[in-house]
């Protein structure tokens, strides 16, 4: 009785967490898919401690009830005391580095249930068990190292630049053919040797902790918008593999949403950057072997424009486009920019903002920016609603973005990022670029846009000369 | 050699084919000119100032003996006979219009240019007087209906009342009529246009106008720069749009011409007639037969309706000191070609497009019509041509492309399904259910994320790694074992879980509470 009791709330949470996925992809459902998502969780955990401490209770293998009841709690208020603080402090704009983490914690989760899984089997245990053991430790230690070098990367405690050792994708076959072989080796031999077959699964653990590692290592800091999500959906197949090793339907109905729905992220977003999906899961995407492409050198004459100028082109604008990048996050201009964005419009000039799908770390990241600082999400247009607007701007802003506004993308077939659809910005009237120097992107390519006509580089810190401009209009 | 430049005959005009500037820029060349006393008066340029810039001035006798003469009009049979033997002109002609001109011209031992037959190449724009009078006579069509409007043109809203902006649609996007598209829209109407060739919607759309398209299946594509007569299913669906656009707009300007036929009937007395009392309209091409029905040459016309039609034909030389100053100037260019060594000595080279098209006759032998010339001006046609693939080639091999690629799919899909189902048979009875709810929340995932909106993604990703924690359940219940190890394991793992649920909705929530719509 008891245990279907159990199993009913796993149903209703699973569906509750459907509903919150299906929630959270419209603007105006998404508070309530939030809710639906905590109100599921809540469920499960309860049906689950109900579970945990009915089994102690039971079972003769385990220890006293009151004694797991007394560590479930224990546990939740840890948790609790460490995940409230760190959500409610966290700065929008270290948003990626965040969920990188998370990612990780899933990662090692899964990979230390998995150990448990191996040492006390639950149920009828088998070959089957084995594999899903294998595997479950290997996608979770993956998961694990992978998130935590994206954290490195995107925090700046790691260079963000590409690693490329010699002959990468023969070490990712290897890895993998090696894994494979100690996964059978494994099957075969653990049943009647445990110590071997806790040497075997470890060593499986430092595959995929090689692998996270190397993998991620291998993809530049420009591209992490696409392996966070990838990340996101490793940590779901990872709780699949543990729902299977532990005959959990709840763990592989959740664990499936969240890894089939990160990995349909990642694929609209590679089709936004114009990349293949496949390389981008196999890793080291967009360095084809390390060698920088000669693209077309692009040199000329920029024109700089003052903080005054240009608050007197905005203000005799009709319309302004703003395009924000990874900069605006860097120097937390979200603010100003909004403040800018409200003088403007009551003055009577359009302002809408133009956010190419991969700006930022993290897609949608210029949203969250945007959306922290009160800036209304329906002047907030993606690349392809505003992309056509360009040619009837009189001002377009600029600010941190680089190469998503790189017109050498469309023109230079030798250019890395050829072939990517860009914001058409030099379309516009002028073009102010707000920047600190003349250096490249990440993708390290010269941007011809600045040495357009009807460009101007403003340079500095984005939220000084903001506030400058702000300043200038009085 | 001498140039001749006389003062127009033909009544009314008031535009001369040389200025001071133009003269100063003749000579220049080599040449000597030598003006008609009272030539450029009412263009505002008087004698003295052509004799500052090196002219002479001479009675009509000694400009006509000139032998080069350069003026506006085409000559009469008085001028025709005035020329000197052996001597050259250079006019407006309209040779295709004029057979009895060219006749006429015939009978004489001349060397004839015609000024408005210059071909459409880039090279010929600096001599082309069609563009550079089109050009201001777009100009002073506005200003003419601006004259008989009894409104203002731009919108405003004062003490008094609120003034909605005039509505003006234009007919034909030339030269005079983007010019018109132009002068409109910088007095503040909101200018609408129209045109059989759709190539031309973004030169409207850069003058600021709107392009009204025409919407039938088979659009022409000019390949000598000119629009052409135009089939029957577009003249019903340009008549329908004509019609809709005379209910609602004040200002209508035509500018459709068809080298060498007359002007297509784009306006009928019908659509006058539901056009609002004191509307405007201004018929350019009045000329030559009329785009507007009722428009009558050189006149005003006001219909029972009180609608104004403006038929006036000497738009351009309404303005005749700028008129004067562009016709001039393409004169110059024209003569920088005549004159290749700068030493007065001209020479007429049949062997150039530019010059081979304007010749009508070359001493005495009449040339027109010149072989066609195929011009640049729409690269759309020269060059999309070799790119174009048959449509029905192109769709069947799309067609064949997807078909393969769909039967590869296909396979692998069927050849996973047949792994799927050797795999569950092998497998525990466990396995299989679990299997089972797998496979179903997997197409669950995918479905609900598909579409999902780009702004959201952030939020999105925070909620779903919040979810992922649900590892914690697996955790959870293996908190309870009597293994040290275990315990001691599981313990970590829950908390690192737990932190990442507590943590994960709560940011997620945070997020989504700072997405607001403009209240």
């Amino acid at each position: 009785m008891l245990l279907f009791f159990i199993q009913g709330l796993y149903i209703v949470a699973g569906v509750l967490f459907i509903l919150s996925l299906a929630g959270l992809s419209k603007q105006t459902t998404a508070r309530a898919g939030n809710i639906a998502g905590m109100v599921g969780m809540a469920l499960a955990l309860v049906a689950t401690i109900i579970h945990s401490v009915f089994l102690s209770a039971t079972e003769e293998n385990r220890t006293g009830w009151p004694i797991t009841l007394g560590l479930i709690v224990a546990v939740l208020a840890i948790g609790a005391a460490i995940g409230t603080p760190i959500a409610r402090r966290v700065e929008m704009t270290q948003m990626p580095e965040l969920i990188a983490a998370f990612h990780s914690f899933v990662g090692m989760a899964a990979v230390l249930v998995g150990f448990n899984s191996f040492a006390a089997p639950e149920g009828a245990g088998g070959a089957v068990h084995l594999v899903e053991v294998a595997l479950g430790v290997l996608i979770g230690a993956y998961t694990f190292t992978g998130s935590v070098v994206a954290y490195l990367k995107l925090s700046a405690r790691m260079k963000s630049k590409p690693l490329t050792l010699p002959g990468r994708n023969l070490l990712n076959l290897g890895a993998f053919a090696a894994f494979f072989a100690l996964m059978v080796w494994f099957v075969l031999a653990s049943e009647e040797n445990t110590g071997l077959g806790w040497v075997l699964i470890i060593a499986i653990a430092l595959i995929g902790f090689a692998l996270g590692f190397h993998m991620v290592a291998a993809i530049g800091g420009g591209d992490m918008p696409v392996v966070v999500s990838m990340l996101n959906s490793y940590s779901g197949w990872a709780a699949v593999a543990a729902g299977f090793m532990l005959n959990n339907n709840l763990l592989i109905i959740t664990g499936s949403l969240v890894g089939s729905s990160g990995a349909i992220l990642s694929y609209i977003m590679c089709r936004a950057m114009n990349r293949s999906f496949i390389s981008v899961i196999l890793g080291g995407f967009g360095s084809d072997g390390g060698t920088v492409h000669a693209a077309a050198a692009v040199e000329g004459e920029h024109r700089e424009i003052d903080a005054a100028g240009a608050a007197e082109l905005l203000w005799n604008a009709r319309s302004v486009i703003i395009t924000p990048g990874y900069g605006m996050a860097v120097a937390k201009a979200q603010y100003p920019v909004a403040d800018l964005t409200a003088k403007l419009r009551a003055h009577g000039v359009d302002v809408r903002f133009g956010v190419h799908p991969v700006a930022g770390r993290l897609p949608g990241h210029m949203n969250v920016l945007l959306a922290e600082a009160h800036v209304p999400y329906d002047i907030v247009l993606e690349m392809d609603e505003i992309n056509d607007d360009f040619a009837d701007t009189d001002v377009v802003l600029v600010i941190g973005a680089n190469d998503t506004v790189n017109p050498a993308a469309l023109d230079d077939p030798t250019s890395p990022i050829a072939g990517m659809p860009v914001l058409e910005v030099w379309k516009a009237d002028s073009v102010i670029v707000f920047k600190r120097s003349m250096a490249t992107g990440y993708a390290g390519v010269q941007n011809p846009l600045f040495f357009k006509e009807n460009a101007h580089m403003l340079f500095g810190d984005a939220k000084q000369r903001v506030d400058d401009i702000l300043k200038a209009l009085g | 050699m001498q140039i001749g430049i006389p003062l127009e005959s033909l009544k009314g005009e008031t535009r001369v084919a040389a200025t001071p500037r133009t003269v100063a820029q003749l000579i220049a060349l080599g040449h000597s000119v030598v003006v008609e006393a009272g030539a450029g008066a009412k263009s505002a340029y008087p004698d003295a100032e052509y004799a500052a810039a090196g002219a002479s001035i001479g009675d009509r006798a000694e400009v006509w003996a000139a032998p080069v003469v350069a003026k506006i009009n085409a000559p009469d049979r008085d001028e025709i006979d005035r020329l000197p033997d052996g001597g050259t002109l250079v006019s407006l002609i309209a040779p295709a219009r004029s057979p009895e001109l060219l006749q006429q011209l015939g009978t004489r031992r001349l060397t004839v240019l015609a000024m408005d037959a210059v071909p459409r190449i880039s090279r010929a724009q600096a001599l082309d007087v069609l563009s550079s009078m089109a050009n201001i006579a777009g100009y002073r069509a506005v200003i003419e209906a601006a004259n008989e409007f009894g409104s203002f043109f731009t919108g405003q809203v004062t003490a008094a009342g609120k003034v909605p902006p005039a509505k003006v649609l234009v007919a034909g996007a030339g030269v005079a009529g983007l010019a018109a598209i132009g002068t409109a829209k910088s007095l503040g109407a909101i200018v609408r246009a129209t045109d059989a060739r759709p190539e031309v919607a973004e030169q409207v759309q850069s003058m600021g106008g709107e392009f009204l398209a025409v919407q039938v299946a088979q659009q022409q594509v000019s390949t000598d720069g000119y629009a052409k007569e135009t089939s029957e299913d577009f003249n019903r669906a340009a008549a329908e749009l004509y019609a809709a656009q005379a209910r609602d707009v004040d200002i209508i300007i035509t500018t459709a011409l068809i080298p060498g036929r007359p002007a297509p009937r784009l306006v009928t007395a019908e659509m006058v007639a539901t056009m609002k009392p004191g509307s405007v309209v201004v018929d350019m091409a009045a000329a030559n037969g009329g785009n507007v029905e009722g428009s009558r040459p050189d006149e005003l016309v006001v219909t029972a309706n009180g609608v104004k039609i403006i038929g006036y034909t000497d738009l351009a030389g309404r303005l005749p000191t700028q008129a004067s100053q562009l016709y001039g100037t393409n004169v110059v260019n024209l003569f920088k070609l005549l004159t290749p060594g700068k030493d007065g000595e001209v020479v007429v080279d049949l062997d150039d497009v530019v010059i081979r098209g304007m010749t009508v006759e070359k001493d005495g032998e009449l040339l027109w019509p010149p072989p066609p010339v195929q011009v640049s001006a729409a690269p759309a046609a020269a060059v999309a041509v070799p790119v174009v693939e048959d449509p029905e080639v192109r769709a069947a091999r799309e067609a064949a492309a997807a078909r393969s690629a769909n039967q590869r799919r296909l396979v692998l899909a069927g050849l996973a399904a047949v792994l799927v189902v050797l795999a569950v048979t092998f497998s525990p009875a466990s396995f299989v259910g679990a299997f089972t709810v797998f496979a179903l929340a997997v197409v669950v995932g995918f479905y609900v994320v598909g579409g999902v909106s780009h702004s959201l993604h952030t939020p999105l990703m925070a909620q779903t790694n919040a979810i992922s924690g649900i590892i914690l359940v697996g955790a959870l219940l293996q908190l309870g074992s009597t293994n040290v190890a275990v315990v001691v394991m599981s313990f970590i793992a829950a908390v690192i879980a737990s932190i990442n649920i507590f943590g994960g909705f709560l940011v997620s929530y945070r997020m989504l509470g700072m997405f607001r719509k403009e209240a």
